[in-house]
């Protein structure tokens, strides 16, 4: 038996024994998503216990050093769980902006206290993350941002106001752009600071959405001290860990739009919803357009494969990171585009039916923000066409 | 298998690319045109092609081959699509050796394969009936006569069929379809060439009482379909090669040319509308690269290929490699419309290729099939 054959058993061993059944289908909604914190509430004993065995296990972070809380598994063993994983249709034990968003950079370009701190709490799912990065006047053009830190020696004191921080007023703490240096060009002023969201003077407000939920806040911050121990490399030097961030923020959101386990393909939801004639779906032309989608998903599914093979055999053409999150969130959009369509009226129910599907339609609105969100898809082929193309101005 | 090329392949690739650019560049295509070369390639070249081993890549050793498999003839059928160099090496080598390969008998295989291998024969398909793509759509019959087959009907839009020494024939037989190798010469074959729009040249190709014994049926009686379908696969697949090529190549131009126009004082590619397109079309053809690798791995590794995958790689990349080169005219602008700059040959040769054994509507249906919707 190969290592990588007795890793497969042991992870599968170990997952059989430590997986709930009931974390073994994918999620009804997003209240079975588990974001851990201070303040969160546990949907069942299954789904804490499911964390805290895979947290214990360094499985929430497979690839971390096991001194932050990690499984310390090389790339192999990795994709061996995380096929595992998908065998048995497990649930992501914990969701979470830290794990995603702020561990990589944090890893890279923090120092030895600031991971040691931070991480282990990450990995354990204890401390909820939120980011602060857009602000009113900064958005597409985000390096423009005026969150104010005014240097006190020790600290900062921090004036300012955020906008779309996700899940805001369920987060703990916050890591965020400020503006250090007024003086300087706008990308030399910036600096990566951390502070925890129960500081005085933090306060957060729900911006109610076109799909009537409210996942986002507005962040204000009065004269909030911010320790200087918690800024991220140097200061004024934020803006490079802004842009490692960003690229893992849109290889996250652009990974969405490839297939999902447990989504049923949206073929399947069509031949359902619409039947067939002679095995051909009843609608021809919508067939031809979902047609189109699935080829499209298969096609970033094996560029996204591709991509990986290609970091491995160090032959990676970089900074693609733009192009995955252009097409996998316009792919998306044109998924819940098709749901809607094959579900006619049925998908416009919004509330106040039974037995009908008033969920879709909000993930339809949902997805609207997949192109806007971490970049607009105008930024991003803005960053493909200089920065791969080197195309000018 | 990891989508990347191995140190070898990467090798073949380059190698590739510096005879091609060295030896048959666009200009050759364009003066095989302009000399009113009535064989649309060089026989010269094709030889010196041949002693590189290219037509040998699919031919098993035993039958002089190098057994390099479908990954190397990928690499070889791009290289070629940048330079659109004329050849009949996605007729004859890639889908000829396949056929064989895959369903000739010992003495086909002896009587062909080494032939293949060394750039002396040349194969083509004749399967259409109709402007339309339908393969299965057979009204071309073989009559059973004794040991012997009378076959009569008209197939059309043959590629390379009008240098062809032998015809892969789809023809009705009692209790199906059957593929016959007609020799070119036999007699009652008539072959009608002429020259579509990339200066290639195609044919029609009439059969009139024409006599083959069971010696010339290629895979069992009645067993043609699973047989075509597969050679047809292959072929799909090696057209998609030359695509990638042709869509890399245009684009390649094109940004280039990007950086270098200038009007209103500027290079025209600091305007936000065309690097938004150009940036959209490298996405396409990023997504197209992955579909290629993939392909022919799959054709290397299963013996019966993966019909889904080969649908969607030959409509993606007709769809793709048809937008890079519309996008490449528009781009140049007025200097993409004249015939003395090669963009219009690939716009031309990428139409051709998107055509050929089914355009992306063809493959879009196909493959909404293959996964029973």
């Amino acid at each position: 038996m190969t290592d990588t054959d007795s890793f497969r058993q042991e992870a599968r061993d170990w997952l059989e024994a430590n997986c709930p059944e009931s974390m073994r289908h994918p999620y009804r909604n997003e209240a079975d998503a588990c974001w851990g914190g201070r303040n969160f509430e546990f949907q069942s004993e299954d789904q804490k216990n499911w964390l805290e065995r895979m947290a214990a296990k360094g499985w929430t972070v497979p690839t971390w050093p096991v001194r932050y809380g990690g499984g310390g598994l090389d790339g192999a063993q990795a994709k061996i769980l995380r096929e595992e994983l998908f065998r048995i249709n497990a649930r992501p034990p914990l969701e979470s902006f830290g794990i995603s968003m702020l561990g990589p950079p944090l890893m890279k370009f923090g120092s030895g206290e600031l991971k040691q701190q931070h991480l282990p709490l990450i990995a354990r799912g204890e401390i909820r993350w939120a980011q602060g990065y857009s602000e009113p006047n900064a958005g597409s053009d985000l390096a423009s941002l005026q969150m104010r830190a005014d240097d006190m020696g020790d600290h900062f004191i921090v004036n300012g106001s955020k906008i779309w921080t996700s899940y805001g007023d369920q987060s703990d703490w916050m890591f965020c752009l400020v503006r250090t240096d007024f003086a300087a060009k706008k990308h030399e002023g910036i600096s990566f600071v951390m502070f925890d969201m129960a500081t005085e003077g933090v306060s957060t407000r729900p911006i109610k959405l076109i799909s009537g939920k409210s996942p986002f806040t507005e962040t204000l911050l009065e004269n909030v001290r911010v320790e200087k121990d918690q800024v991220i490399g140097n200061i004024n030097d934020g803006w490079t860990i802004a842009k490692y961030l960003l690229t893992h923020e849109r290889e996250m959101i652009g990974g969405s739009g490839a297939s999902r386990s447990g989504s049923l393909a949206v073929s399947k939801v069509a031949a359902d919803a619409l039947g067939t004639d002679d095995g051909i779906l009843s609608d021809t032309v919508l067939r031809a357009d979902i047609a189109r989608f699935e080829m499209d998903e298969r096609c970033l599914a094996l560029t996204m494969e591709r991509a990986r093979d290609e970091v491995k055999a160090g032959v990676s053409l970089g900074a693609t990171a733009s192009m995955f999150k252009y097409y996998g969130t316009e792919l998306n959009k044109r998924r819940y585009e098709l749901l809607m369509s094959i579900s006619g009226s049925n998908a416009l129910a919004w509330e106040g039916v039974t037995n009908q599907d008033t969920a879709l339609a909000k993930s339809w609105l949902r997805s609207k923000a997949n192109s806007i969100e971490g970049g607009t898809s105008e930024i991003q082929l803005n960053i493909v066409a200089k920065h791969l193309l080197g195309l000018p101005g | 298998m990891p989508l990347v090329l191995n140190e070898e392949q990467l090798m073949l690739k380059d190698s590739a690319r510096d005879f091609l650019n060295s030896r048959a560049p666009v200009g050759h295509l364009r003066s095989l045109r302009d000399s009113n070369n009535m064989e649309g390639f060089s026989r010269e070249l094709w030889f010196e092609i041949a002693e590189m081993g290219w037509p040998a890549m699919l031919v098993p050793q035993q039958y002089g081959g190098l057994e390099y498999g479908y990954t190397g003839m990928g690499i070889v059928l791009e290289e070629c699509g940048r330079t659109l160099t004329p050849g009949p090496l996605l007729c004859t080598a890639l889908m000829g050796a396949a056929a064989i390969v895959k369903a000739g008998s010992d003495e086909q295989c002896e009587n062909i394969l080494p032939g293949i291998a060394g750039g002396e024969r040349l194969l083509a398909l004749a399967c259409d009936e109709s402007p339309r793509h339908a393969p299965h759509k057979v009204d071309t019959s073989a009559e059973i006569d004794g040991r012997s087959y009378r076959i009569n009907g008209r197939k059309v839009n043959v590629a390379d069929g009008h240098f062809a020494d032998t015809f892969l024939v789809s023809a009705k037989t009692l209790g199906g379809v059957s593929l016959f190798l007609v020799p070119s010469d036999a007699g009652g074959v008539t072959v009608e060439s002429y020259r579509v729009l990339d200066t290639h040249f195609a044919a029609n190709v009439s059969f009139d009482q024409v006599q083959v014994t069971d010696q010339h049926l290629l895979g069992p009686l009645n067993g043609g379909i699973k047989i075509l379908d597969y050679i047809l696969d292959v072929a799909r697949a090696g057209a998609s090669a030359e695509l990638l090529g042709i869509a890399q190549e245009v684009f390649e131009r094109t940004i280039q040319y990007l950086k270098e126009r200038k009007q209103f004082g500027v290079p025209i590619g600091s305007f936000q509308a065309l690097q938004h397109r150009a940036a959209h079309l490298f996405s396409e053809i990023e997504m197209c690269k992955s579909l290629l690798i993939k392909v022919m791995q799959t054709l290397d590794e299963k013996a019966d290929g993966d019909a889904e995958l080969v649908s969607l790689t030959k409509s993606k990349l007709g769809e793709t490699a048809h937008l890079a080169t519309t996008e490449a005219v528009q781009m140049h602008g007025g200097i993409g419309m004249t015939d003395e700059f090669d963009i219009g040959f690939f716009l031309k040769r990428c139409r051709i290729l998107e055509n050929l054994y089914g355009d992306h509507y063809y493959h879009l249906d196909r493959f909404a099939r293959q996964r029973n919707y």
